[in-house]
Formats: structure tokens, C-alpha cells, sequence
């Protein structure tokens, strides 16, 4: 009993004490959730889903995880990975209509596809074994062919022109990549509700992918804890942005549609999900400051806020914040239930217009020439009518000046030509001493590896327009390298064009909440911004007609090797020698058929040695023997055919 | 005949004493051939014309070969909304046109409003009405090559609008162009109808969600021309200059002044209306041909045709040469095929290759416009400027059956014309790859036929067969003469006979090559010239350049007097070698060119001789051979068929200002870089100057 006692005892000191190093002494694993929504400027909603996922520093390596999935833990421990970013996409970001100059844009606008940046922490030899693994493995973990990016032909190691400054940077994407559901799922999965509860729960397939654009993307960064002997924590944040059209009624007015969740995605939000710290929803409304800034003093006049002349919502905020040019509603889910559930509604009563605001240069890209030797490519700045556009400017040397990164990556058949790159600033050429302050070229081989280009520009801030072009030749592929559907052509990754000197952020005035999303809002992130897809028709060669490549090749050969054996072996001489010994015994078979055919004719019998008679009866005889013959199958051809077709 | 038998005695001679050696069957086969051409010759070229006279029998009914374009498999999504949203257009632009007379620019601005109300990108563009100029270098290059003018005016440019609706979730990776001309000065109330037909379709492409390309509709400035605005748009698409552009400065029109663009190009469609039909169905007439023969796609001509057909109720039609619908002799030979295909049907039932004669009738003028359409070189509309940048693209002309301006009908055609292109645009849209599944090499003989270039091969094959064959024969004519006629030992080397006359063809090449380039230099003199007079200098020049040639360059002349001048045998084998190296070559350019080239140059090259012996010998044979390769010389001269072509389509033969004319078509041809220009100057002219020597040889 007293053993027994003293086993229950230690136990349970064993249990205290283990469980403030479990935990760590201050934190635990938190996840929140938090949706935003935001009107654009042309009818369409965004909804952006922010889920975030932190695991402390710990050392107990494998433990179980409460709530950080367990998966994504394994992969960061594997392959060592410091910092990651995954984005599956589909459609365009629209820069104009859809801002430009904000975090959401610049963190959730990326490019048609997958895209998929690791740092690692592993030393430089096995960088590219690293993600080389972390590519299979993610494929895997999302049902994608993010496993094509192994190769090194399709991905590319930045140095400065990607944003994190690091050498173990690796960065790939497949622009051909398709995106739907399958890959939606496992990413659901990581989350600790899943789909079935909290704010997960509104993303309905359908409404999901009938969306304007969507990305869908998983950043995941590990937190050093600054202390020995703990491995560091990992923060993984998962984000799905949707751009949304809702349905109207009255068509062809200016007024914005109205819209509540439940239009939007076909379900209302009915509770949080529990495992969450904090679960909000934000409603920001953009270009309203000339109407609001009035007066904002009084109780009222922030009742005046959410519903006014111009719009009305459904719910009362919790909590509003102000920004420069727009306004956040914060909403606390937590008091929704199945009887009451949660339905943001926004009901527009004026027309408003409103504009977002833009990056200081619209980038776009596209290729040039015709033909399937060669081409290029080109990429068109255009300055946009941001009034930010000093904001971020230095001014070196009393001129102000923009800066511009470009970081481009031509796969292998596209052979371009650095020298040939031009400039044009305000439609004037420009040498690269004038305007290129850094850059950065990789150049690439043939069937191993891709090349890439970094650039910094340095354009004057009162600059209109700025032009790039480089040309290139288009490479030829071998027939197995062709992709299914070759005859499509082929993609090159979009560019990426950041502004570094720019940096996009909500400076709310309130200082307090501690939301996730609300700190990556108030972020200070990089302006960027990415172009088109480009797709590039190359040579193919006719893959229906094997057949007729056999069928030739055969021929050939066989033409070939039967002229040259005939060469070989057989020997004139010899064969005229032969020929000749042939002639002076002429065969008895012979003779006796001449001897025949001379009787029948009545004629003597000619000797085959004189042989002078006139060319003409020859040919005659000859000809008329053929015609006979000729007669005669063409006769019986004919009768066979009537007789065969008569029954 | 008689040369045949020459030549079997001289085989027979040559063969004597020693044992005869079977040699290898080609080889036979060969000698056979080489040995009997004559009949060969008119054998081969008999057939190759009567395979050309059968073509329209042989023709295939039209397939979608690409499973993926599924034309017409999706119900029309367009509504009445869409249809009165066009008419609405319509009828704005046409008060505009009543109200402001002569201002060009704001119907422009107009059709952009209409376009972003729609929800589209509006960008305008401004382009200089000069197109290309000759230049005889740049003949071949690509269309990047356009020279930049120096003198602008501001006076005169044309202003195009271009409205893309971008694919809701695709990858802005592809496009599809949709270009209505319109001029909007002096156009007719007609070509308002092909915008409202673009608007009502546009407005449905707007809020649809299948779009997986995106769709430019391209409202061209056809004040200028059709061809040169589109064209002028594809160039600033794919090879601006981001320089200074002269046009920037004319800026009192205060056009913003942004190129829009929308990625790889996959299909394109020309809209046009004209003209009221003479059919009870509304009309719709297929053009297909760019430059140098080159064709688009046959499936996309096959969706338009299907849907136009089986769904709208279209008459569809490609152009023909009418003047053959009424020619006898073509009649009588469709009658004979038709009897024939009867009495092969009554043999084997299987046998279904003879059709009405009327139907053959309408199949061999559709066919001869093909094949001429193809041959001139000259693209057939607006879409001619797509295929310089490998797009597939046909150009619609439709005609309505009812007055342009009742309203009752308009609807109704818009509706219909708008689905045609809404389903157009679905299969194209469901395209993943571009098009390549089918062929883009054929002839039309009518919208739902076609003759692929493996039958259409055939005649050619048959026409250029026996010139080698002949030349062959003739060259063992001429060595065995020039034997016989010269017994210096040392001057017998057997393998050298060919070089004097090979000079001389060399030499009346390069004259060709020169007389191609005259037009060039011509164009530089400086004042104005009218054409007559700017094709009296060129024959001058042309014919002075033939006369120094022929005092300089010893025994190139057919009247040198010498005796052992180059023997025409000889000389009319090297040049049936050129004329053969010369039409192949040209085949593989452009067929058609080659097809028609043979049809004039074999006969010629086959049948000409020196017509001094015969004229001697004045026998009736001897005599009919002269006046045959005569008839066929004169015909042969470019100038000459020119004019005949022009009296068989029924244009009225001109005498004097013929020359003229045939100026301006010769400019033309360069102009559209053609290159049956190439063809007519260096291979053409050279051969039948050729065979101008050869008929009036010295023998």
C-alpha cells in the first residue's frame, strides 16, 4: 500500500514538474480565426480568411501537438526550414480596380498557379536536397504536382530581388497548375476545426470557386526562442482570399449590390470554433474618410458610422477603428448560436464610387515578335495616380527617385540575350549606367537549369512610363520533354515587380487590438506586385504521325543499306563475264520456244546473235502483245467485278 | 513521234556488236521513260490537267477534327437584352452620324463608352493610313519590318478602339480577337450592323463565366481600308516601339493614349455586313485566304460553317469565279463525269464518285477562285494580317436579307449573327491547345468541301513529271549532235556540252532577277508618273537590258549567226531543268502559284522549237508544231496573260492602258509582299525569254 502510495506520489511530482516544461512557462499553442471583407470598387467583394496557428519554442522533439498540426510540424523539422510560403491561385489579381498598395494586395495578390519559397537552415550543400524533399513532401500533403518544381530546370535561387535577403533561398512556380478543391481539403485539414465549425465553416465549395480570384496560401515561419537547448517555435499562418461577385437584383443601376455572408458564401456563420483564442470578423470600407472626417467626435456620430446615408449594416460593429482613408468594423463572433447565427449584411442606399489605392507603377508583360525562332519580351511600367508615390521615395543627390525590382525567371528553351536588354524611361532609350542600379543574372543551360534575372531600376518619380525589353531565342525540346498538350505552348512564371522602398500598411489610430490579422494589417509589407502568365508557342513536332516518321524512316534505311550492300558485293566484272559465257550457250528451252512461235509464224528461225530486225516490228509485236495482255486482265477484271456485284 | 524513232536507231547503233546487258530494273525503267518521252510528256500532262478538271470530284466533305472545339453542343446564352443593347449602338451611332457630320473621333469615343459600360478595358489607338512600301530587301522578312515614316502629318491617321473583357478565372494567357471595320465618316448604315452584332455579343461575353481567354473586340478604322488599321493594331500588339511615336504630338484629339493588351492570340474572326442578300436566307460569305496562299485552320472555317449552317440557317458561301458557272465546256465536262459516275455506280455501288453536273460546275469556280485567290498572293481581308503572326482567322461577310433600316428585322439579325459568333468563340474558348488537329493546307470547293493537299499534289506531280524526263532525252539529243558535228577529239568532252547553254540560262536568269528588282528604283525616281508611263520605263529599261545582254554575253543571242552556236537541244534542256527546279521551288512557297505557273509554263517548255526548220520543211505536221508553240509563247508572256485572265473573268480587254494596269497589279502584288511577283520575275520571264530564243534558234 505505502508502495503504491509513494509511486502515486511521485507520479504526481513527476506531473508538476512536467508539466510547466510542456507548456513552457508562458505560452501555449494558440490558433485564431478572423475573416475580413472589403467592397471593391467594381461590384465585387473580397473575403479574406486568416487563420493563424502558433507553437511555442519547445524541447521535447516529436511531442504531441495540441493543436498545431502535426504534419506541417514534421516537415519543419525534417527539412529544416526557416521560412516558407505556399500559394495555390487562380485567376488575376485586378491591380486597377483591386488596389495595389495595401497588405492585403501585396501578401495575398500572387501569381496564376503554385508558387513555393523556402529558406532553409541547413548549410549550403544541401539546400537543393532540402527542397528537393520538401517539394515531394508537399505534393503529397496537397494533392498538387508541386513535385515538378524538383527539377532543377524550374526553380531558381534568388538573391536580392525576391524579398528575403538570404542565400538559402529557393524559389519555384507552376503557372500550368491548376487549382480546385483537392487542394483546398488538405489545407482545411491542417486547420483544428477543419471546415465543420467557426469561420471555416463558410467556405462552400461552390461559392468558393465561383469566385473572380482565389488564393489560397500557407506561410509558415519558425520563431527562435533565443534560448538553449529549445527548438524553435513555428508560426503558421493560413490565409484563403476570395474575390467575390454577389448576386443583384436591380441590374443597371450604380448603386453597389447589397450582400450579407449568407448570400456570399450560402451559409451563416453559427458559432465560433472553440479551440480558437480569438475569432473576429472585419468589414473595411474603403475611400469613405471625405464623408466621415467631419465630424467623428460624438457616441452618435460613430453610430453614424455603420449606418448612414450611404450604406447600412446589419449588425452594430463591436468596435470601430479609423485609418487614413478607411475604416475597420470589428465583429466578435463569439455571442452567435445555432438560434441567432452570425450575418454580416451590408446594404448600399447611394451610389458610391471609391477608388483603391494603387502601387506607384502598373507593371505589365507582355511578348513581342512573331515567328518560332525568336522573340521578347517585354515589361511595361506605367505610373499609376497614386498620390503615395513620394511617400516612399528617397531623395538622393536633391533628385527624387523610384526604385523598382524586377526578378524574372526564363525557363531553359526561352535562350535570352542580357546584352540585348533596353530601357526605354518616357519613351527614351536609356542606357542601363542611367537607370540600372543593381543587377543580377543568372544565365541558363541548356535542359539544366533555369535562368533568371534580377534587376533594380532607378526611375526619376515624375516618370510616366518605362519599358523593358529582352529578347530571346526559343530552344528546340526533345520529343519526350514535350508536357501533354504541348501544342498549347508554354509558360513562362510570371515576374515579380517589388518596390522597396515602399512599404504598405494600415496605420490604424487605436492601438489595441491583439489579432492576428490586425497585426499583419498594421505590417509594414513590401509593394509588390506580380504580372501575367506568358505563354510562348514553340516549335512542336506532329505527334499524331508516328506512323508516317516509321514508315519514312524504313524506307530510308532500307534504300540505304540495300544500295550499299549492292555495292559491296556484287562485282560488275564478273557478273558481264558470266553474262557473256550465258549468251554463247543459249538455253534448249529457248531455242525450242523460238523454234515454235517461228513455225506458227511460218517464218525461219532467227538467230537471237542478229538481231537487225527493224526497231518498229519489235516494238510493234511488243506493244501489241501488251495490249493484248492488258485487254485481257482488264476484260476478266471487269466480268469479275459485274458477276461479283450481280449477287 | 520522228524523234522517237531517231532515237531508237541510235540506240540500236550505239548497243551493236556487244552482248546486251540487262541493266537493273530502275535503271530500265528509266531509260524506258527517257527514251519515250514524248508520249510520256503529253501522257503526264494530260493527266496532270484532267486530274486539276477532276479535283471538284474528289473532294471531301469537311470534318471537325478537334474533339475539343464541340461546336454548337452548348445551348446560346444570349438574351434579348444583349440583342437590344446592340441595336441600342446602332441606332445611337447612327443619330451621331446625323447630328456631327465629319467628326471622326468622337463615334470612336462613342463605341468605347458603350464598351467599358460593358465592363470592358477601353484602349485607343492611333495609326498612320500608309502601309507598307516595297522594299527588296525586306521581301521575306517577317512583319516587324515596317519602316517608320518620316514626313507625318497629323491631318490624317485613323483612330482604332479596342475593348477587352478579361476571362473571369483564366490565366489571361490567350485571347480571342473579334474586329468589326467600320469607317465611321463615309460608311454605310451596313456596317453599323456588323457593331451591333459585335455589341450584343459583347454584352453577353461580359457576364458569362466559361470564358477561359479573354476577348478583344476591336472596332478597326476601316476610313483607311480595311487591312491596314487591323493591321497596324497587330503591329503596335506585338512590336511596339516604345520610342517617341510621331503620332503622340497630334494631340489636340486628347485620346488617352494607353495599348491594352491580352495575351497569345488563338483565334480571331473579321465581322462584316454589306449589301443586301439575293437569296431569300441572309448570306454569310466565308474569306479564308492570306497572304501567299496560306489558309487558316480548316476547323475553324468547319465551326463557323456548322453553326452557321445547322443552327442559324445561314447561306453560307465562299467566293467564286462567276464567269465559269456559265462556260459551256466546263458543262459538257461535268456532264461527261457525271455519266461516267453513273456508269461506275451501275458496276459497283460503292462507286459513288460522280456527282450532278451542276454541282461540279459550282465546285470547279469555287475551286478556280480558291486556287486564284492562292495564287495572286493577296490576302482576301482583314485577316490576312492575323496569319503574319501565326493566328488562324476568317473574315464573315454577312448580308442581310431585309433594308438596313427596318427595325422589326434587325433584331432578329443581330440575335442570329450574334450566336453564331457567341458558339464560334465557345469552341474556340474550349480550345486548350491552339489549333493543329486539322489541316492548313487545302483548296475549298465549297464551304462544306475541301481537297487536301494530298489529292490536290497530284496534278501538279502529273504536269512537272515529264520535264525531266524530257530534258534528259533532250540533253542525249543534243550530245549525240553536237558529236556528230564537231570532230575535234579534244572538243569532244562529253560531260562540257551543257556549259555554253547553261550560260546562257544563267544569264537570262540573272537579267530576270534584275528586271525584278527595276520596280524598285523606278518608284525612286522622283515626280509623279502615271502608271502607263511608269510601266513604259520599266519595259524599256527591261528591253534594253535584254539587248546589252545579248551583244555582250557571247552566244546568248538567238540571232548570232555563229556556226557552232550552242545547239538547241541542248539549250531547251537546261531550260526545262531551270523551269522544273523553278516550279518546285515555288510549290513549296505557294502551291497554287505553281499549279498555274505549270499549267502555262510545261506546255510552253515542252512544245517549243526553232521555227525556222519548220517553216522550211512546210509540211502540215511541221507547220501546226510552229503555230502551236506560237500560240503558247505568246500566251506565255506574263503581260499577255494578264490581259487574257482579265477578258475570262469579264473585265473588257483594254489596249492601251494595259500596261498600265498591269502596273498597278504588279504593284500590288508587291506591295502585299507576294510571292508570285518572286515567281513571275525570276522564273516565269527568265523561261520564256528562254523559249523565245529557242523558237527563233539559227539551225
Amino acid at each position: 500500500m505505502a508502495r503504491l502510495i509513494l509511486t502515486w506520489i511521485s507520479l504526481l511530482i513527476l506531473q508538476s514538474y512536467l508539466i510547466p516544461i510542456a507548456f513552457g512557462s508562458k505560452e501555449v499553442e494558440e490558433f485564431s480565426e478572423a475573416l475580413l471583407l472589403k467592397p471593391l470598387p467594381d461590384r465585387k467583394v473580397l473575403a479574406h480568411f486568416h487563420f493563424e496557428n502558433r507553437a511555442p519554442p519547445s524541447n521535447s522533439h516529436g511531442r504531441h501537438h495540441h493543436l498545431f498540426p502535426k504534419a506541417i510540424s514534421q516537415l519543419v523539422q525534417k527539412f529544416r526550414v526557416k521560412e516558407m510560403e505556399l500559394s495555390f491561385t487562380q485567376g488575376r489579381w485586378n491591380h486597377e480596380q483591386w488596389g495595389g498598395f495595401d497588405p492585403l494586395s501585396s501578401m495575398n495578390a500572387k501569381p496564376v498557379g503554385v508558387e513555393l519559397w523556402a529558406v532553409f537552415d541547413v548549410p549550403h550543400s544541401e539546400v537543393d536536397t532540402s527542397w528537393k524533399n520538401l517539394t515531394h513532401a508537399l505534393s503529397g500533403l496537397f494533392c498538387a504536382s508541386i513535385n515538378f518544381l524538383e527539377s532543377s530546370t524550374s526553380y531558381a535561387t534568388p538573391t536580392w530581388g525576391f524579398g528575403p535577403n538570404s542565400d538559402k533561398l529557393r524559389y519555384g512556380s507552376l503557372p500550368r497548375e491548376a487549382v480546385c478543391t483537392e487542394n483546398l481539403t488538405p489545407w482545411l485539414k491542417l486547420l483544428p476545426c477543419r471546415d465543420k465549425d467557426g469561420i471555416s465553416a463558410l467556405m462552400n465549395r461552390p461559392s468558393v470557386y465561383r469566385g473572380f480570384y482565389h488564393s489560397q496560401r500557407l506561410h509558415l515561419s519558425t520563431v527562435e526562442s533565443g534560448q538553449e537547448g529549445l527548438a524553435s517555435g513555428i508560426v503558421l499562418e493560413q490565409t484563403l482570399t476570395v474575390v467575390l461577385q454577389p448576386e443583384t437584383l436591380f441590374v443597371g443601376t450604380n448603386i453597389q449590390p447589397t450582400w450579407s455572408i449568407n448570400s456570399l458564401f450560402g451559409r451563416k456563420v453559427v458559432g465560433r470554433c472553440v479551440l480558437a483564442k480569438s475569432s473576429n470578423v472585419y468589414l473595411q470600407m474603403e475611400g469613405l474618410s471625405g464623408h466621415e472626417s467631419k465630424n467623428m467626435d460624438t457616441e452618435m456620430e460613430a453610430h453614424e458610422l455603420w449606418k448612414n446615408a450611404d450604406f447600412e449594416l446589419s449588425l452594430k460593429p463591436d468596435r470601430i477603428l479609423r485609418e487614413i482613408n478607411s475604416f475597420l468594423f470589428i465583429f466578435d463572433i463569439d455571442i452567435s448560436s445555432d438560434s441567432e447565427p452570425f450575418d454580416l449584411g451590408l446594404t448600399w442606399k447611394l451610389p458610391v464610387k471609391w477608388s483603391c489605392q494603387q502601387a506607384p507603377l502598373h507593371a505589365s508583360r507582355f511578348l513581342m515578335g512573331s515567328g518560332n525562332e525568336r522573340g521578347a519580351i517585354a515589361i511595361l511600367l506605367k505610373a499609376t495616380d497614386s498620390q503615395d508615390k513620394l511617400s516612399g521615395s528617397d531623395l538622393t543627390n536633391g533628385c527624387c527617385t523610384l526604385k523598382a525590382n524586377i526578378f524574372q525567371i526564363f525557363p531553359w528553351y526561352i535562350k535570352v540575350y542580357y546584352h540585348t536588354l533596353q530601357i526605354f524611361v518616357d519613351q527614351q532609350e536609356k542606357t542601363g549606367m542611367e537607370v540600372l542600379k543593381k543587377i543580377n543574372v543568372s544565365p541558363s543551360t541548356d535542359k539544366m537549369s533555369s535562368g533568371m534575372m534580377e534587376m533594380m531600376l532607378e526611375l526619376p518619380c515624375q516618370v510616366k512610363s518605362a519599358a523593358i525589353s529582352i529578347e530571346y531565342d526559343k530552344g528546340f525540346l526533345h520529343i519526350d520533354e514535350y508536357p501533354p498538350d504541348a501544342n498549347q505552348g508554354f509558360d513562362i512564371p510570371s515576374a515579380l515587380i517589388s518596390f522597396p522602398d515602399h512599404h504598405a500598411s494600415l496605420d490604424f489610430k487605436e492601438e489595441l487590438s491583439k489579432s492576428p490579422l490586425f497585426s499583419k494589417l498594421k505590417e509594414k509589407s513590401l509593394v509588390r506586385s506580380y504580372t501575367e502568365v506568358l505563354l510562348v508557342p514553340l516549335t512542336t513536332p506532329d505527334f499524331s504521325m508516328p506512323y508516317n516518321v516509321i514508315t519514312i524512316t524504313c524506307t530510308v534505311f532500307a534504300l540505304y543499306f540495300g544500295s550499299l550492300l549492292n555495292v559491296l558485293r556484287r562485282r560488275i566484272g564478273e557478273e558481264e563475264r558470266f553474262l557473256k559465257s550465258q549468251g554463247k550457250k543459249t538455253g534448249g528451252l529457248k531455242k525450242m520456244l523460238s523454234r515454235l512461235v517461228a513455225k506458227i509464224r511460218g517464218r525461219p528461225i532467227e538467230e537471237p546473235s542478229s538481231s537487225t530486225e527493224s526497231p518498229e516490228a519489235r516494238s510493234s509485236v511488243f506493244s501489241s502483245k501488251l495490249f493484248f495482255k492488258f485487254i485481257l486482265v482488264a476484260g476478266a477484271a471487269a466480268a469479275w467485278q459485274y458477276f461479283s456485284t450481280d449477287k | 513521234m520522228a524523234t522517237e524513232k531517231r532515237e531508237e536507231k541510235e540506240e540500236a547503233k550505239t548497243d551493236d556488236g556487244s552482248p546486251k546487258i540487262k541493266p537493273r530494273p530502275i535503271v530500265q525503267l528509266g531509260i524506258f521513260l527517257i527514251s519515250h518521252s514524248p508520249v510520256f510528256s503529253v501522257v503526264f500532262s494530260v493527266a496532270g490537267v484532267m486530274a486539276l478538271l477532276l479535283l471538284p470530284l474528289l473532294a471531301k466533305n469537311t470534318y471537325i477534327s478537334e474533339n475539343a472545339l464541340m461546336p454548337g453542343s452548348a445551348r446560346s446564352m444570349l438574351s434579348h437584352r444583349d440583342v437590344s443593347d446592340g441595336s441600342k449602338l446602332v441606332k445611337d451611332i447612327k443619330n451621331f452620324r446625323l447630328n456631327h457630320e465629319g467628326q471622326g473621333v468622337e463615334v470612336q469615343r462613342l463605341i468605347g463608352k458603350y464598351m467599358s459600360e460593358m465592363g470592358a478595358e477601353v484602349s485607343y489607338q492611333k495609326f498612320h493610313p500608309e502601309g507598307n512600301q516595297f522594299h527588296p530587301l525586306h521581301f521575306f522578312s517577317g512583319p516587324a519590318s515596317y519602316t517608320l515614316l518620316e514626313n507625318v502629318s497629323c491631318a490624317s491617321y485613323g483612330v482604332n478602339v479596342a475593348g477587352i473583357i478579361r476571362a473571369p478565372r483564366g490565366d489571361g494567357k490567350e485571347s480571342i480577337v473579334l474586329v468589326t471595320p467600320f469607317d465611321s465618316i463615309n460608311g454605310g448604315d451596313h456596317e453599323a450592323l456588323s457593331l451591333g452584332i459585335a455589341s450584343s455579343l459583347f454584352s453577353l461575353l461580359a457576364r458569362v463565366t466559361w470564358l477561359s481567354k479573354d476577348i478583344i473586340w476591336l472596332v478597326a478604322d476601316s476610313r483607311y481600308g480595311d487591312y491596314r488599321p487591323v493591321a497596324a493594331w497587330l503591329n503596335e500588339y506585338h512590336t511596339p516601339s516604345f520610342q517617341v511615336s510621331d503620332l503622340s504630338k497630334c494631340d489636340e484629339l486628347n485620346i488617352p493614349d494607353s495599348f491594352r493588351r491580352a495575351g497569345t492570340m488563338a483565334a480571331a474572326l473579321v465581322v462584316k455586313v454589306d449589301g443586301r442578300s439575293e437569296r431569300f436566307e441572309d448570306t454569310l460569305s466565308i474569306y479564308a485566304e492570306a497572304s501567299n496562299g496560306q489558309m487558316p485552320n480548316l476547323d475553324l472555317i468547319n465551326v463557323v460553317n456548322y453553326l452557321a449552317v445547322h443552327r442559324q440557317g445561314f447561306y453560307v458561301k465562299v467566293e467564286k469565279v462567276v464567269s465559269l458557272l456559265s462556260s459551256s465546256w466546263l458543262k459538257i465536262v461535268g456532264e461527261r463525269f457525271e455519266a461516267v459516275g453513273k456508269v461506275a455506280h451501275t458496276l459497283n455501288p460503292d462507286w459513288n464518285f460522280g456527282i450532278p453536273a451542276a454541282d461540279y460546275l459550282e465546285g470547279s469556280a469555287t475551286l478556280a477562285s480558291s486556287l486564284y485567290s492562292q495564287a495572286l498572293g493577296i490576302p482576301t481581308g482583314p485577316h490576312g494580317a492575323f496569319r503574319d503572326y501565326q493566328v488562324d482567322a476568317i473574315t464573315l461577310k454577312v448580308s442581310p436579307r431585309f433594308h438596313p433600316d427596318s427595325k422589326a428585322r434587325q433584331h432578329d439579325f443581330f440575335l442570329r449573327g450574334a450566336q453564331l459568333l457567341e458558339g464560334t468563340i465557345r469552341s474556340v474558348n474550349n480550345l486548350l491547345e491552339k489549333f493543329h488537329q486539322s489541316f492548313f493546307l487545302y483548296l475549298l470547293t465549297s464551304p462544306s468541301k475541301f481537297i487536301s493537299v494530298g489529292v490536290y499534289m497530284i496534278a501538279f506531280a502529273l504536269l512537272v513529271a515529264p520535264l525531266p524526263m524530257v530534258a534528259a532525252s533532250l540533253y542525249i539529243d543534243g550530245c549525240n549532235a553536237l558529236t556528230k558535228s564537231t570532230h575535234n577529239p579534244a572538243k569532244n568532252l562529253k560531260s562540257w556540252k551543257w556549259l555554253d547553254a547553261a550560260k546562257q540560262v544563267f544569264a537570262l536568269h540573272l537579267l530576270g532577277f534584275i528586271v525584278t528588282l527595276l520596280p524598285y528604283f523606278i518608284c525612286q525616281i522622283p515626280g509623279q508618273h502615271s502608271p502607263t508611263n511608269r510601266s513604259i520605263m520599266w519595259a524599256s529599261t527591261s528591253s534594253s537590258l535584254l539587248l546589252i545582254t545579248f551583244v555582250t554575253i557571247p552566244g546568248c543571242s538567238p540571232f548570232s549567226s555563229r556556226l557552232h552556236g550552242t545547239n538547241w537541244a541542248v539549250l531547251k534542256s537546261i531550260t526545262i531543268s531551270a523551269a522544273f527546279i523553278g516550279l518546285c521551288l515555288m510549290s513549296i512557297i505557294n502551291f497554287a502559284t505553281a499549279e498555274i505557273g505549270a499549267l502555262l509554263l510545261v506546255p510552253m517548255c515542252l512544245m517549243v522549237r526553232p521555227i525556222k526548220p519548220d517553216l522550211r520543211s512546210r509540211r502540215v505536221k511541221s507547220l501546226l508544231c510552229a503555230l502551236c508553240s506560237m500560240i503558247l509563247v505568246t500566251i506565255g508572256f506574263p503581260v499577255m496573260f494578264f490581259a487574257i485572265s482579265k477578258g475570262l473573268i469579264g473585265e473588257g480587254l483594254v489596249g492601251l492602258s494595259l500596261g498600265g494596269e498591269f502596273w498597278t497589279w504588279l504593284e500590288s502584288l508587291w506591295a502585299w509582299k507576294s510571292a508570285t511577283y518572286l515567281y513571275i520575275g525570276m522564273v516565269h520571264l527568265p523561261c520564256w525569254l528562254l523559249c523565245l530564243c529557242i523558237l527563233f534558234h539559227p539551225c
